[in-house]
């Protein structure tokens, strides 16, 4: 599973990579977690609102920092 | 956070609890008109007349007003705005014609969440689906000078009309200079990546699917954030607010920059510019400047030109626009603040 986060490096982007963190340790899943600050990058994924998740090329989140248990949910969706 | 799970979740319950709510907040904005005034003066013997005991009084009264009325409106405002987002927007204003577009983009800016990390995906994300570069540009000017910071300080510290007049203004100046700068056909002095940008993924949009939990949590975690990252701006800008109530003379300003002076509005847009702070900083001092003198047309522009043409803003804009166009932005920006701060002076005045 290849994880991107996408975001300048603002609070709430740094806020998601490590919710997502977490959310990969407690899961114990097997992932690669990539910070993309690039704007043009960013917007081809068609996200206007920072920071959003992307797992596997498809955009699950996009606008606002969710709580490790969200993020969870997220991914184990998205493992199957 | 556990708050959500002990949320009601009946109608009547989530009506009641908001009822519940708004009455504690009430409740600690009435102690707050009374507490310092016991405490300090009749209790420590603070001397009310003196200036030392005017900027304390100033100082704590003040801190704890801000505080509560800024949480009130962050909560509120994000709450109403978790209904809207940078998507839906885009969707509302692809292919519209300039003009109603403008005026449209200027509206949605107020409504719509927006943080300035991400103006621009957002500018990207408009261009490439087919915005006009001048309706972009009244929702990119728009959005910064009506958040909802600015909105609660103002209603805070000078009620609702000077609110509705800054938000009215502010309205007005994102749909001409949008209108404006659109109608130069300035295209070729966007970056051209930005017109390149292929969008190819699937559009995830922030707002659906959020529950009463979700918004009530979101808008919590905005307060925190918010007040977190404003704090220190805020309590410079009272403090230096209090430093002019206590020590500044009365009607100061009325002699070197009263509504009959040429310059006043064009040094306060200049000076706004370089000002690296925000809302937070600036409007405490504002309103210690208004008692002294300072005309509310001058006020009103510095405060819009101060968050428009924010140094920071500029920089990231910086990425999209070249330098030709950037000067274009800031000086049609500018020249429609100034033409606010003028026009309300003599309004005001008359």
């Amino acid at each position: 599973m290849i994880i991107k986060v996408l975001g300048p490096g603002c609070a709430n982007c740094r806020n998601l990579e490590k919710a997502t963190r977490q959310a990969l340790a407690d899961l114990g899943l097997d992932a690669t977690l990539e910070k993309v600050t690039d704007y043009p990058t960013i917007a081809g994924y068609g996200v206007m609102s920072t920071p959003a998740l992307v797992v596997d090329e498809r955009v699950l989140l996009s606008g606002r920092v969710p709580k490790a248990e969200e993020v969870r949910a997220l991914l184990t969706t998205a493992a199957v | 956070m556990s708050v959500a799970a002990h949320l009601p979740v009946t109608r009547r319950g989530r009506v009641l609890g908001s009822v519940a709510a708004g009455a504690v907040w009430l409740a600690a904005y009435q102690l707050n008109e009374h507490l310092w005034g016991w405490l300090l003066f009749d209790t420590l013997g603070l001397d009310p007349a003196s200036r030392l005991g005017q900027s304390v009084h100033f100082f704590v009264y003040d801190t704890v007003k801000i505080g509560l009325l800024l949480v009130l409106v962050i909560f509120v405002v994000t709450f109403l705005r978790s209904f809207m987002s940078v998507e839906r927007t885009r969707a509302l204003l692809g292919g519209r014609r300039e003009g109603v577009g403008n005026v449209l983009a200027a509206g949605l800016g107020v409504v719509t969440p927006f943080c300035s990390c991400s103006a621009v995906p957002a500018f990207i994300g408009f261009v490439a689906a087919g915005v006009p570069l001048g309706v972009t540009f009244s929702f990119l000017i728009a959005s910064p000078m009506v958040n909802e910071v600015a909105i609660g300080l103002l209603l805070t510290l000078f009620g609702w009309e000077v609110t509705v007049v800054y938000v009215g203004a502010g309205l007005l100046v994102a749909t001409t200079a949008g209108w404006v700068i659109g109608r130069l056909r300035l295209e070729r002095w966007v970056e051209p990546f930005v017109f390149e940008t292929r969008l190819h993924g699937e559009v995830v949009d922030p707002a659906a699917g959020l529950t009463f939990e979700d918004r009530v949590s979101l808008s919590a975690a905005e307060v925190g954030t918010v007040l977190r990252r404003i704090w220190p701006y805020l309590l410079v800008g009272i403090g230096v607010g209090a430093l002019i109530h206590g020590w500044v003379p009365t009607d100061f300003f009325t002699t070197y920059a009263g509504p009959g002076s040429a310059f006043g509005v064009l040094v306060a847009v200049v000076v706004a510019v370089p000002l690296y702070s925000n809302a937070a900083g600036v409007m405490p001092m504002v309103q210690a400047l208004y008692d002294k003198g300072l005309p509310m047309g001058t006020l009103l522009a510095f405060m819009m030109a101060v968050v428009a043409l924010s140094l920071p803003e500029l920089i990231l804009l910086r990425r999209v626009l070249k330098p030709p166009l950037l000067a274009v932005f800031v000086g049609v920006v500018a020249g429609g603040i100034v033409a606010v701060g003028y026009l309300f002076n003599a309004l005001l005045a008359a």
